[in-house]
C-alpha cells in the first residue's frame, strides 16, 4: 500500500499497529505461561502471568486513546478507518484474553497445593495449546492482513469447542468418581472455560481481520460445536450405583 | 513583551551583528537613494503644478466680477464686458457633445466587453479606439471641419459638439469596457444560470455592477472636453455676441475665448481670459471630485 | 465505468459484494433516474476535458462529484445547465437526458433549461441590487406575477434557504451587504425561487467558514426532499456527510460511482481508494 500524502497519518497508524503487536506478544506469552504454570505447578510463573496483565491493560488504554486521536485529527476513510476501528476492537479482545489468562493463573495458584493426577491436566493442556496456536495464527493474519489465514482460524474454533465439551464430560466424571476431586476439578473446569473463551476472542479477532481486509462484516454463522450447554451426565449411569 | 524580561528562553539565538550589518548597509544606501530621488522629482512636479494653480487662482479671482456672468464678451477696444455668452456656449457644447458620445461610447464599450470579447474585430476596434484616444485634437477639429463646416459654409455649434463628441467617445468606450471587464465573470454566469438571456444579463446585472465606474468615465470625459480648444477652433469657432438659437454660425465658448483674449493686447480681454481659465479649472476640478465621490460611494457599499 | 442504460429504465444498483445482508440503503428500491449522461465528451478548444461519461443521477438524492483538481467534475456539472455555452471555445457531445429530452441538442432553449436546472457557484454572487430583487430576479425572467404573489414567492424561497429570519427586516437593502454565508444562502434562495427540478452546486462552501458551511450543508440536506442535487466538492468529508451517491472522477473520466457509503468505506478501484484515503500522488 502506498504511503499517505501526510506522513504523520502513516506514523499514527504505525503506532497503532505496533501497539497491537506488542499486546499480541504479551497475551500470547501470558497464555503460554499460564499453561506451563498449570502443568509444572509453578506458582512463580503463575504470579508473573498475573503481573503481566497490568502492562496489557495500559497498552489497551493507549491504543484506544491513539485511535480516538487519529479519528479526530485525520478523519480516516475506507481502509484507514477500518484500520483504526480494528485496532480498537482487537485491543479490546487482547485485553480480555489477558484477563482470562490472568484468571487461569489465579486458579493455578488456588489448586497448586491440591492433589492433581497429571492425566486430568492433560486435557486442559492440549486444549490450551490449540488455542495458543489459534492466537498466534490470528495475530499473524492481522499483521499480514491475511484474509485466508484469519478465516482458517475462524473455522477451526469448532475444534476447541469440541475439545471443551469432552473436557467438560471428563471433569464431571472425575468429580463423580471421587468427591475429593471436586474442588480441584471445578477450578480446572473454569480454567478450561477461560481457555475456551480465549478461543472465542481469537475468532472475534479473525472476524475483525476479515472486516479490515474486505470492508464487510462476517455475518455468517460460525461453525459451533460447543455441546456443554446440552451435556449432561446421567448420575446413575456414570457412577454405576 | 513582559515574558521577555522575566525569563528569556535559553534557545533564543544571539543576533550576529556583523553578519546582519554587512547585508544591510549596501541595501540601505540603495534603498534610501531611490526614495530620495523619487521624492525630489515628486516635489518638483507638485511645485510646478502648484505654481500654475496658484497663479491661476490669484489672477482668476482678482478678475472675477458679477459682470463676468451677466455681460457678453466685449468687442476689440471696448471696455468692460463679461463671459456670459461664452459660459453658456461652453456648457451647451459640452452637454451636446456628451449627449452624442454617451450612447455611442457605452454601447460600443458594452459590445467590446460583453459580446466581441476576444474576437479579432474587437481587437481591431480596441486598437483604433486607442489611436483615437491619443489623436491630436486639432486633427479632429479639421476632420469635422471638412464634413460639417465646409459643406455648409458656416461654423456651427453642432459641428463643435460633434468634434467634442468624437474626443469623448474613445474615453467612454475605454472606461466602459474596462469597468465591465472588472465585473467578475461569476456574476454573469450566475445571471445566465438563472436563465437570463445575454441582453438581460447586461442590462440588469453587469451594467448595474459597473454603474459607478461608467458614470465616472462619463464625468471624466466631460472634464476632458470641457477644456478642449483646438477642435472648436475649426468648428464652433467663436464670436463676441449671443449666438443663434439654431446654433448655426460661430458659437462663443470659453476655451477659444480664452485663447483669443489671452493673446490680445487689451487689458480687459486678458483679465477675462484669466477669469475664464479659472472657471474652467474649477469646473474640471469639481467634476474630478464628483467622479471620485461616485467611486468611493460605490466602494463603501 | 458505468455501462450505458436507457434512462427510463430503473436501474438496479450494482451488486455489492457482501457476505452479510445488503446494507439498508441499497436494499430499498432505488429512486428513478433524473439526469442520465450517455457518452458525454467535452472539449475546451482542443483539450479533451471529459471522456465518454456515462452516469445516472437519481431523483431527490444528493450526488457528489469528487476528484482532484482538473479532473473534470466542475466541467461535468457545467454541462447540465449548458452554462459552458457562454464560452464559444467550449463544446460538449453525447447525450444528457433530463425528463426524456437531450439537453445537449441544438434545439434546446438554454434559458428555459437553466430555469429548470439551477446552479450555485463557488463564490457567492449576489447581484448589485436589493435582497428582495435578488430573489425575485429569476422569477421575473420567466413569469409576470403580481406584487402580492411575488412577496409570497420571495418569502417562501428565503424561508427554504433558512435566511428569512435573518433578512426579513432588510429586504430592501443591498444583497452585497450580507456576510459570505448569508450571501451564499441568498444565492441558493434565488435559485430555488425559480422552482427548478435540479440544483447544481459548484463547491458551494469552499469560500465559507465552518459555521456557515454547516448551515449550507444542513440546507442541502433539507432541499433534497424537493430537488435533485448534484454537488461538486473538494472536501471528501463533506461529500461523505451530505451525499447519497458519489462519483469519483480522475483525468476526465468517472473512475467509480456508487452509494456514498461504498465509495468511502469499500471503494473497489485502487484510484478511488488512494484518493479517499489521502494517498494520491
Amino acid at each position: 500500500m502506498s504511503a499517505h500524502i501526510v506522513s504523520g497519518f502513516d506514523e499514527d497508524l504505525e503506532v497503532l499497529r505496533s501497539s497491537i503487536a506488542e499486546m499480541g506478544g504479551i497475551s500470547e506469552k501470558m497464555l503460554a505461561d499460564a499453561v506451563t504454570a498449570l502443568v509444572r505447578r509453578d506458582e512463580v510463573l503463575a504470579q508473573r502471568v498475573i503481573n503481566a496483565d497490568n502492562r496489557l491493560d495500559a497498552l489497551q488504554r493507549q491504543v484506544e486513546e491513539q485511535a480516538i486521536m487519529t479519528i479526530a485529527r485525520r478523519q480516516p476513510l475506507a481502509v484507514d478507518l477500518r484500520d483504526v476501528v480494528s485496532a480498537i476492537r482487537i485491543s479490546g479482545d487482547l485485553e480480555r484474553i489477558g484477563d482470562l489468562a490472568k484468571n487461569c493463573a489465579k486458579r493455578t495458584l488456588a489448586i497448586a497445593g491440591g492433589f492433581q493426577p497429571p492425566r486430568i491436566v492433560t486435557g486442559v493442556q492440549s486444549m490450551a495449546d490449540l488455542v495458543l496456536e489459534q492466537l498466534k495464527d490470528v495475530l499473524d493474519a492481522y499483521a499480514q492482513r491475511d484474509l485466508e489465514r484469519a478465516l482458517d482460524v475462524w473455522r477451526r474454533d469448532d475444534q476447541i469447542d469440541a475439545l471443551y465439551t469432552s473436557l467438560f464430560r471428563e471433569l464431571l466424571t472425575y468429580m463423580m468418581e471421587d468427591p475429593r476431586n471436586i474442588s480441584f476439578c471445578a477450578h480446572l473446569l473454569f480454567y478450561g472455560k477461560n481457555v475456551e473463551r480465549i478461543g472465542d476472542h481469537t475468532t472475534n479477532i479473525a472476524e475483525t481481520v476479515h472486516y479490515l481486509v474486505t470492508g464487510q462484516t462476517l455475518t455468517a454463522e460460525r461453525p459451533k460445536d460447543d455441546g456443554t450447554s446440552q451435556a449432561r451426565i446421567e448420575v446413575d449411569a456414570a457412577t454405576g450405583k | 513583551m513582559t515574558t521577555a524580561n522575566t525569563a528569556m528562553p535559553e534557545t533564543v539565538l544571539a543576533p550576529e551583528e556583523a553578519h546582519w550589518g554587512r547585508v544591510r548597509a549596501s541595501r540601505r544606501i540603495a534603498d534610501r537613494s531611490l526614495k530620495l530621488i523619487c521624492t525630489a522629482f515628486t516635489v518638483l512636479g507638485v511645485f510646478v503644478l502648484g505654481w500654475i494653480l496658484l497663479m491661476l487662482l490669484f489672477e482668476g479671482i482678482t478678475a472675477l466680477s458679477p459682470a463676468i456672468f451677466t455681460q457678453v464678451t466685449p468687442g476689440p477696444g471696448t471696455a468692460g464686458g463679461g463671459l456670459a455668452n461664452a459660459i453658456v456656449g461652453s456648457i451647451l457644447l459640452t452637454f451636446l457633445g456628451i449627449a452624442i458620445a454617451t450612447p455611442i461610447g457605452i454601447l460600443a464599450g458594452t459590445y467590446l466587453a460583453e459580446y466581441a470579447r476576444t474576437s479579432k474585430l474587437a481587437a481591431l476596434i480596441r486598437f483604433i479606439n486607442d489611436v483615437l484616444l491619443s489623436a491630436p485634437s486639432i486633427l479632429i477639429g479639421l476632420f469635422v471641419y471638412t464634413f460639417a463646416v465646409a459643406p455648409l459654409g458656416s461654423y456651427s455649434g453642432w459641428a463643435g459638439s460633434i468634434a467634442l463628441a468624437i474626443i469623448a467617445v474613445p474615453v467612454i468606450v475605454r472606461t466602459t469596457e474596462d469597468m465591465l471587464r472588472l465585473v467578475p465573470s461569476g456574476l454573469r454566469e450566475a445571471a445566465a444560470a438563472l436563465g437570463a438571456p445575454t441582453s438581460r444579463v447586461v442590462t440588469l446585472v453587469t451594467w448595474r455592477a459597473a454603474k459607478a465606474g461608467i458614470v465616472t468615465g462619463l464625468v471624466l470625459a466631460t472634464a476632458r472636453i470641457a477644456g478642449e480648444t483646438a477642435p472648436l477652433l475649426f468648428t464652433a469657432f467663436n464670436n463676441n455676441f449671443w449666438f443663434n438659437t439654431n446654433l448655426m454660425g460661430g458659437v462663443s465658448n470659453l476655451p477659444v475665448t480664452i485663447y483669443q483674449f489671452a493673446l490680445s493686447p487689451y487689458g480687459n480681454w486678458q483679465q477675462l481670459a484669466w477669469a475664464g481659465a479659472f472657471l474652467i479649472t474649477i469646473t474640471i476640478l469639481g467634476l474630478s471630485i464628483l467622479a471620485r465621490y461616485v467611486i468611493n460611494k460605490d466602494n463603501a457599499r | 465505468m458505468i455501462t450505458a442504460i436507457e434512462p427510463t429504465q430503473v436501474r438496479t444498483p450494482a451488486p455489492v459484494p457482501t457476505s452479510g445482508p445488503a446494507p439498508v440503503a441499497a436494499a430499498a428500491k432505488p429512486e428513478p433516474v433524473r439526469i442520465a449522461c450517455r457518452n458525454v465528451d467535452f472539449y475546451y478548444g482542443d483539450f479533451h476535458g471529459l471522456k465518454s461519461i456515462n452516469l445516472d443521477f437519481r431523483d431527490r438524492q444528493v450526488t457528489a462529484l469528487i476528484g482532484p483538481s482538473g479532473c473534470g467534475k466542475s466541467t461535468l456539472l457545467r454541462t447540465f445547465n449548458r452554462i459552458y455555452s457562454l464560452y464559444p471555445e467550449q463544446r460538449a457531445t453525447g447525450e444528457i437526458i433530463l425528463d426524456g429530452r437531450n439537453i445537449l441538442a441544438a434545439s434546446t432553449d438554454v434559458n428555459e433549461l437553466r430555469s429548470r436546472v439551477g446552479m450555485v457557484f463557488q463564490k457567492p454572487t449576489p447581484f448589485p441590487m436589493s435582497i428582495y430583487d435578488n430573489v425575485a430576479f429569476g422569477i421575473r425572467l420567466n413569469q409576470r406575477i403580481g406584487r402580492a404573489e411575488m412577496d409570497v414567492r420571495v418569502e417562501e424561497a428565503l424561508r427554504k434557504a433558512a435566511l428569512w429570519t435573518e433578512v426579513k427586516d432588510k429586504l430592501r437593502q443591498s444583497g452585497m451587504g450580507l456576510s459570505g454565508g448569508q450571501q451564499q444562502r441568498l444565492c441558493i434562495a434565488r435559485t430555488i425561487a425559480q422552482k427548478p427540478e435540479v440544483i447544481l452546486l459548484d463547491e458551494p462552501t469552499s469560500a465559507l467558514d465552518p459555521i456557515s458551511t454547516g448551515k449550507v450543508e444542513e440546507l442541502i440536506d433539507q432541499l433534497k426532499s424537493e430537488f435533485t442535487i448534484v454537488i461538486v466538492t473538494h472536501n471528501m468529508q463533506q461529500a461523505a456527510r451530505i451525499s447519497q451517491y458519489t462519483a469519483f472522477m480522475y483525468l476526465g473520466e468517472v473512475i467509480e460511482f456508487g452509494p456514498t457509503n461504498q465509495i468511502f468505506m469499500t471503494p473497489t478501484k485502487k484510484q478511488t481508494h488512494d484518493y479517499v484515503t489521502g494517498r494520491f500522488g
